[in-house]
């Protein structure tokens, strides 16, 4: 009997910062992983699960508590454990300007592997990850998701005792994400080998034999998917929104009624839904307001979205008083986008694209990490000349526009792009004064967006956890009233009740008329969309209402986006390949 | 008018924003005049201008009453001390070398005969040159003794000397460290910030954010240039102060004419901070330009070597360089008391840098190369 992969008793570890004071990342966990299973660690931004990982692979030392790893304590002998395990951190040291071949021959080096066991490892490797064809190439060329599953492969040149995954999927495109699970199944089926891994994806945490939820450094629940979706049974619905209205209108209305309805976000034009067990039915049917509800199966979504609002019991309600657009409805489009090309050196980033958007709608751009829409976006915004073809925004080309043109919309960056340094207040008082607004009009609407927001004025934007970055990045863009809204990529590394109060904000901002254009990884929020665009490689694959998106990739779309998604890439990757 | 009102509203929200962020960083805010304070005393005392011990000796072939009178005056002054007196020339050279003395005064066996006889008398004064700062000042303390001491023969004809600087045969007299460093030492960090204020943002993401606003270029360079002037005005004034009042040397000049010199020189070491600033990608390649174009700056200004030695190549070179000429404006003004018309010649290659740089820099916000 070999000991188990990792014992933890009562682990407690914090961290001082010189701004927040300490911070207690892991307080008083206690868990145990089975030999030769997947184990998940499941948990929104912020819970815990790289502290924990790191702990796992004696980089960090935990304040207290006992850590065995394969029967081995941690804390007094690190280096004995490191030489047992293989451990991939979030962002993998590769080396960029080493090929792949010599990245792997440098993981070997690193890790003695002796000369005669590299040959049958590295084919199979290279084998595994489908990447025997580009073994010459350098690793700083190579995609997000390819970059990644060389990680892998160097995490993996010799055989481990134990696995550790720290989020390997996060900026990963649904193609490769699928591929790398993959690789992960096959090592834990053929080779009987323990891997835990983080993860924030429900979907990942469902293949998992084991999965233990984490929020603020603690254990919620413990289980296999089916004991955990338990706690959703019964709970959980689907509505299907009477014919004309949107299916994210219905959305909003359920989630806006915290205490009958625990969650509810949009798919495949219905609302899927969790009510709340002690829910009044009466009430209840009054809120569907005709529209038709049946049961469905739990997922363990259900039962993560049901433990974390146990948490997060005294949120407050998110505001949806938001301002409305200045702008009158002429039917016109407000942007026009007519066979747009953007070349970098004979690299084509966006390949002759074609759109029209009108007012208040919410227009999506999805696709993997390098697809060319953060392109696309920047063109748009004015920010990136485009090579050849017309472009206008409310009328006009932003990039040789005159500058007043710009006070028109709003820009939400990726990356919080705000003065860290400043305070709230101070942000917004500068971009208020930018977009030309001062005095009392100023004075006003900081105040009217404090409170819209639920912002601390006096706080320095630096050190807001991410989802407040968000929202003042969000009160930011929308304090001169613009006529569009741009989003890049807003909801990336924040948690899924940050994510529902943000897009239940963007759903009522397009009924006001304000019309939104937003960047996403994430496929199911194409579905607040009421229009989405599908790039690959520069080229547009599919556009139009989720519906006929889903239906353009045929069976494989019915089920969720995330498939249809992988539908229409492969299919045109090997259109493409066939050509 | 409207127009007008609103363009300048929009860029005071930027200046306040830059002075914002550059005072509350700590970091930013102790690097802003730290530095200054500090470089200035260390030149101060480092470079060894303070002529507070000269050590000399004298070689004096006449053993007349006027070169006794002339030595004896020197040695009044409680600047110099004699450590040696000489017998003949061939010991010069051993004081020289070995550093005892700085300076060697000779007087020649005619030297009080010819003053009778009403001609010129030459007596020579050998000086360190590799201590040439030092040994420059020494040298412009004897001469001015010996101007002394010819009003108080009254007419007739002088002393003159002659000066023999050994081991830097073109030794500079006028070369004067201290006013310079006005020029020099602010422009290190009015450079460093405008290189810093652009790359910052676009390092950090909110560069975007800032061109998506409705603010022109042109009010982004105000926004971006008028804090980096300010601070480097302050800086130099600071500097100023200390060898005015520390170090006590004389300002000849009008301080208008100084600021207004300054002021010029500042707005074209901005525009070229702000230039670099504008075609770096992050933080660490500004510094690196910076860095790169600091020490051929320096080099070329006439701080260390006059420019008229340098080959004729770099000569030209020099005419883009705004150090060159910021330099020359606060020396002469500080230590001659020159006029507007003496430097105006300046001012044209600094309004010209500014005027290339700043377009230039306004420009690359918005058409980044690559």
């Amino acid at each position: 009997m070999t000991a188990a992969p990792v014992e933890a008793t009562a682990l407690r570890k914090s961290f001082r910062d010189k701004d927040l004071g300490e911070i207690t990342a892991i307080d008083g966990l206690s868990l145990s992983v089975r030999q030769g299973e997947l184990t998940a660690l499941v948990g929104p931004d912020g819970a815990g699960k790289t502290t924990l990982m790191r702990m796992f692979a004696g980089l960090l030392k935990p304040d207290q508590g006992s850590l065995h790893v394969l029967g081995i304590d941690v804390a007094r002998d690190p280096q004995q454990v490191q030489d047992r395990i293989s451990y991939m951190p979030q962002r993998f040291g590769l080396y960029e300007d080493l090929s792949v071949q010599e990245n792997l021959d440098l993981y070997a080096d690193l890790h003695g592997v002796p000369q005669d066991q590299r040959r049958d490892r590295f084919a199979r490797m290279l084998e595994m990850t489908d990447m025997a064809r580009f073994t010459a190439r350098p690793a700083g060329k190579l995609s997000g998701g390819m970059k990644q599953k060389l990680g892998l492969a160097c995490t993996l040149v010799r055989s481990p005792d134990l696995l550790l995954l720290d989020e390997p999927s996060v900026g990963v495109d649904p193609l490769s994400r699928r591929d790398l699970w993959k690789i992960v199944l096959q090592l834990v089926d053929d080779e009987g080998l323990s891997v835990i891994v983080s993860t924030s994806y429900m979907d990942e945490a469902e293949r998992c034999a084991q999965v233990h939820v984490m929020h603020r450094g603690r254990l919620l629940a413990t289980g296999t998917p089916a004991e955990l979706r338990e706690k959703a049974r019964g709970l959980t619905f689907v509505a299907t929104p009477i014919a004309g209205m949107p299916a994210r209108d219905l959305q909003a209305r359920l989630i806006d009624v915290p205490d009958l309805v625990i969650d509810a976000v949009p798919q495949g034009g219905n609302v899927r839904f969790i009510r709340r067990p002690e829910a009044d039915a009466a009430r209840l049917a009054g809120l569907l307001d005709g529209a038709s509800s049946a049961s469905r199966p739990e997922e363990l979504e259900d039962s993560f979205m049901i433990l974390l609002r146990e948490q997060d019991q005294g949120a407050s309600p998110v505001a949806t008083d938001m301002p409305p657009s200045g702008a009158a409805d002429n039917g016109q489009p407000v942007i026009v986008v007519r066979d747009l090309v953007r070349k970098f050196g004979d690299f084509t980033a966006v390949a002759s694209t074609s759109f029209q958007v009108g007012r208040g709608e919410i227009f999506g751009l999805l696709g993997p990490n390098g697809a060319g829409k953060t392109t696309t976006f920047r063109m748009l915004c004015g920010l990136l000349p485009a090579t050849s073809g017309q472009l206008e925004v409310a009328g006009r080309n932003l990039r040789v526009a005159r500058a007043q043109a710009r006070a028109r919309i709003g820009y939400v960056a990726q990356k919080f792009a705000l003065y860290g340094n400043l305070s709230v207040r101070q942000n917004l008082e500068f971009f208020g004064g930018a977009y030309g607004l001062g005095g009392r009009l100023l004075r006003d609407r900081i105040a009217q967006t404090v409170r819209q927001f639920d912002l601390d004025p006096a706080a320095q934007s630096g050190l807001l956890p991410a989802g407040y970055k968000q929202r003042l990045a969000m009160a930011t863009g929308l304090l001169h009233r613009p006529e569009i809204l741009f989003l890049d990529e807003p909801t990336s590394g924040i948690d899924p009740l940050a994510r529902r109060a943000f897009w239940r904000r963007i759903t009522s901002l397009a009924k006001g008329g304000v019309t939104i254009i937003v960047t996403t990884h994430f496929m199911e929020e194409a579905e607040y969309c009421d229009r989405i665009a599908i790039q690959d490689a520069g080229e547009m694959l599919a556009i139009g209402t989720p519906q006929q998106v889903r239906e353009l990739a045929g069976d494989a779309g019915a089920r969720d986006m995330n498939s249809a998604f992988i539908a229409i890439v492969e299919t045109a990757r090997a259109r493409r390949e066939a050509a | 008018m409207q127009a007008l009102l609103l363009y300048i509203a929009q860029t005071f929200a930027l200046i306040r924003k830059e002075m914002l962020a550059l005072l509350k960083d700590p970091s930013s805010r102790a690097l802003l005049f730290a530095p200054a304070l500090m470089q200035t005393l260390l030149f101060g005392y480092g470079a060894t201008y303070d002529l507070t011990h000269a050590p000399f000796a004298v070689l004096d072939q006449s053993r007349s009453a006027a070169s006794v009178e002339i030595t004896a005056r020197i040695e009044g002054t409680g600047v110099f001390s004699r450590v040696a007196t000489l017998d003949n020339a061939s010991q010069i050279a051993q004081q020289i070398d070995s550093g005892k003395a700085l300076l060697v005064v000779v007087f020649p066996a005619d030297f009080e005969s010819r003053l009778a006889a009403g001609t010129e008398s030459p007596m020579q004064v050998i000086l360190d040159g590799r201590n040439s700062a030092t040994s420059g000042a020494a040298a412009g303390q004897v001469a001015a003794i010996v101007a002394a001491y010819n009003q108080s023969l009254g007419a007739g004809p002088p002393v003159t000397i002659t000066r023999r600087a050994w081991f830097n045969p073109n030794f500079e007299s006028r070369w004067n460290l201290m006013p310079a460093m006005i020029a020099s030492l602010s422009m290190l960090q009015t450079l460093m910030i405008a290189a810093l204020s652009v790359a910052r943002e676009r390092e950090q993401g909110t560069f975007d954010q800032l061109l998506v606003t409705p603010l022109t270029p042109s009010q982004i360079l105000i926004g971006k240039a008028l804090p980096a002037i300010f601070v480097g005005l302050a800086q130099s004034t600071i500097i100023f102060l200390i060898i005015l009042f520390w170090f006590r040397i004389p300002m000849a000049g009008s301080v208008w004419l100084l600021y207004g010199g300054l002021l010029t020189f500042t707005v074209a070491a901005v525009g070229i901070g702000l230039s670099i600033s504008a075609v770096s990608l992050s933080m660490q390649q500004a510094m690196l330009y910076t860095f790169m174009l600091v020490m051929p700056l320096m080099l070329l200004s006439g701080l260390l070597t006059p420019v008229r030695n340098m080959p004729h190549v770099l000569q030209v070179v020099t005419y883009l360089n705004p150090l060159r000429f910021g330099i020359d404006i606060v020396r002469r003004v500080y230590l001659e008391g020159a006029g507007f018309a003496d430097v105006a010649p300046n001012f044209l290659p600094l309004v010209a840098v500014a005027a290339v740089t700043l377009p230039l820099a306004a420009w690359l916000f918005r058409n980044r190369l690559g």
